[in-house]
């Protein structure tokens, strides 16, 4: 027994050293991926491009995504960091770049970086050094239940303007139909409401300015009417019952069982809402609408404006050559079109959205695709800290528990505090 | 002279065992407790997000920025209520119930062991419960109203009742764990004082209330200060149910500081919650300790 036992483990000795001498460089791909059917065709993809490449081993490592925010900071300054780290570009890629710890990539993607979205690439790009490459877009939109609408005489195609929201909240309610669903524990599915509204009263010009602490910066006009005009919406009490209390994949999969007439979410809410709905089914593509953002009278942003996220990959300071040429190849126009065609995201690869099999994210490509100004999550491009005080503040208005002048100071005075 | 001869094979008796066991707790303590607290009241001068080295030193400003925060104030507030609940509801109703089943009868053991199940349970799973119980739509809260034709309540969605909603389940999560200590300490109380006492023509009451707890009393200091640390550092109960929320009205100091120092990269302004939380839990441990511990 004892002899063939070590036979066996000197055999399998054998085979890991020889393992280890053909794979001489491992690349460690940290991800938060938690969807089981997304990260199988990634697992694929990482085998396949080492079959491609000997010599190279694609290690994938998994961090739950507030464990990962919350580890971040001092799991990349340890030696031991991985090579590719998630990102959502914003205030934190900015502090990551601020602290030297993530590698300019623009060299080795400067001729492979024109087959993609120049928004999302802009996204990565400060002070003309890139430091990510971006995989994936969202935009923030409305979700309707055909059959809810019409049981109030709404056609959700025919919601343009903010009025048009407010009257369509008005009629569901007579109807006795709940008019929206959202998803308030976790306050940035709120969020969405105040810096969508931000971005049609006031548009780019408004944002940048507030930035730079120009026109009175977050307590400016601009989001003090953004907040009231929110203020409008909320005092017709349109939300659900105890809606303060939902978390967001509770509040997708209630919309998914026909709970409510729409929600504000991010286009990936339409396979999330199947998902997480109690059938597993939740609404079928002839039950399931989608109107953009209404727009707002006297606004200065342009309809075509979008709010949405950006998602990428980073490559961390002394990370092997390899990881950038991986990640090349994990955003090329073939493995692009495979996540379309699940319907997982809307791709940056040129090209690769024909792959989306469903006309309404079709239709989300198509806005993406026209967007001027596509605003990334507030709770993103502020950074960690601020983000946070939009969701708390938006989600007070929401509450009742703070008027919209308060709430802009709120955001003011932590932007000041800074960091 | 002999005096001092006679001593010294004791004293270095006792210092070579100090040598030998002082350092490791000490190197321990200094490592693990001493070191952080350290660091962290370092750290509470910086405006500083966890990347590279703090470098932007703003004084006391994160200790200003934490006192102006008006969810510092409701999570303070919530810990001293926690505490007063602890106090005036918990620990009576463990002792009474203690009191019952002290005695030996039937279903007695049964019935301490139910009592003490919710102390077991791990808090994060208490927390998913509770969160399933209270959900106004489908929890067990939501058919019982509905059984009496009622619209059942959100407890956890609207800021006045989610803190009414917490601490009923930590009132249902500890008063178990106090009920033993009080039965552990009756059972093994000196019988002959209780029958001294009815010999000599006490009532029940008088009993009780002179004999017994009395008799109690090192039991009812121990677990009041248990329920009083345990107020101030709760936390894991807090985050399945609300995670602080809606509007900040439930957090605890120690939730506030994840959520808002953690949470936001602003290592300083935590670091700043942590060290007056750690002001809070010494006075508190000093002052008890030498106001009602002073005999053990």
């Amino acid at each position: 027994m004892r002899i063939p036992g070590r036979a066996a483990m000197a055999a399998v000795g054998l085979l890991l050293t020889a393992g280890a001498a053909a794979a001489q460089t491992s690349v460690k791909w940290l991800h938060l991926e938690v969807n089981p059917n997304q990260v199988k065709i990634w697992e694929e993809v990482a085998r396949d491009f080492e079959a491609k490449n000997p010599g190279v081993k694609i290690e994938m490592q998994f961090l739950e995504n507030e464990a990962y925010k919350a580890k971040l900071p001092s799991m990349l300054q340890s030696k031991d960091r991985p090579h590719i780290i998630y990102s959502w570009a914003g205030g934190v890629l900015k502090s990551q770049i601020d602290a030297g710890v993530l590698e300019d990539i623009a060299v080795p993607i400067s001729g492979y970086k024109d087959n993609l979205a120049p928004a999302a690439v802009n996204a990565f790009t400060f002070d003309g050094k890139i430091y990510g490459i971006p995989y994936a877009q969202s935009q923030v939109g409305f979700f309707y239940n055909k059959e809810l609408m019409a049981k109030a005489g709404i056609d959700g195609a025919g919601i343009k303007t903010w009025d048009n929201l407010l009257d369509a909240v008005k009629k569901l309610k007579a109807a006795g139909v709940t008019p929206l669903m959202v998803g308030g524990a976790d306050k940035w599915p709120i969020h969405f409401y105040w810096t969508n509204l931000a971005v049609r009263v006031g548009g780019k010009p408004a944002f940048e300015a507030a930035l730079r602490g120009e026109n009175g910066g977050f307590e400016g006009e601009t989001f003090i009417k953004s907040g009231q005009l929110f203020k409008q919406l909320v005092d017709l009490q349109p939300f659900q019952n105890g809606f303060l209390g939902f978390k967001n994949p509770q509040a997708v999969g209630a919309f998914g069982d026909g709970k409510a007439a729409m929600t504000l979410a991010i286009s990936t809410a339409y396979h999330q809402q199947r998902a997480l709905a109690a059938d597993k089914k939740g609404l079928s593509d002839e039950t399931l609408g989608w109107f953009d953002f209404p727009t707002v009278s006297g606004g200065n942003g342009d309809p075509t404006d979008t709010l949405g996220g950006i998602n990428g990959w980073l490559v961390t300071k002394g990370a092997p050559k390899q990881a950038v040429e991986f990640l090349k190849y994990f955003v090329s126009l073939e493995v692009q079109k495979r996540l379309a065609a699940g319907n997982f995201l809307i791709p940056v690869y040129r090209g690769a959205s024909e792959g989306l099999a469903n006309p309404l994210m079709q239709t989300v490509a198509q806005n993406l695709a026209r967007s001027k100004y596509h605003q990334n999550f507030y709770d993103q491009s502020l950074g960690p800290s601020v983000g946070r005080v939009v969701n708390d503040v938006t989600a007070e208005i929401a509450g009742g528990s703070m008027t919209p002048e308060a709430a802009a100071k709120a955001i003011q005075d932590a932007y000041r505090q800074g960091n | 002279m002999s005096a001092l001869t006679a001593h010294r094979p004791f004293d270095s008796g006792k210092l070579a065992t100090a040598l030998l066991f002082l350092p490791p707790a000490l190197l321990l303590f200094t490592l693990f407790v001493m070191m952080p607290v350290v660091e962290a009241a370092w750290y509470s001068g910086f405006n500083w997000n966890g990347f590279g080295s703090p470098k932007n030193w703003i004084g006391f400003d994160n200790y200003r920025f934490v006192f102006d925060n008006r969810a510092f104030g409701l999570a303070f507030r919530n810990n001293i209520l926690i505490i007063v609940v602890s106090l005036s509801i918990q620990l009576p109703l463990a002792l009474s119930l203690a009191l019952i089943l002290a005695e030996k009868f039937r279903g007695a053991v049964a019935l301490r062991m139910l009592f003490f199940m919710p102390y077991i349970l791990a808090e994060i799973a208490t927390g998913l419960i509770f969160s399933f119980v209270y959900d106004g739509d489908y929890g067990l809260l939501a058919a019982i109203f509905r059984a009496f034709g009622a619209q059942a309540p959100h407890l956890l969605a609207s800021p006045q009742t989610s803190m009414l909603a917490i601490l009923i389940v930590i009132v249902w999560k500890y008063f178990g764990f106090h009920m033993m200590l009080f039965i552990a300490t009756l059972q093994g109380m000196d019988r002959n004082l209780v029958e001294a006492g009815q010999i000599d023509g006490a009532t029940r009451w008088q009993n009780l209330r002179y004999i017994v707890i009395p008799l109690l009393y090192p039991t009812i200091r121990l677990s009041a200060f248990f329920a009083i640390v345990g107020s101030l550092q709760l936390f894991d109960l807090i985050m399945p149910l609300t995670r602080g929320g809606p509007a900040d009205s439930s957090h605890t100091m120690v939730s506030f500081l994840y959520t808002f120092g953690v949470m936001r990269m602003r290592v300083g302004f935590g670091s700043a919650v942590g060290v007056i939380l750690f002001c809070v839990c010494v006075t508190f441990a000093f002052t008890y300790k030498r106001w009602f511990m002073r005999d053990e």
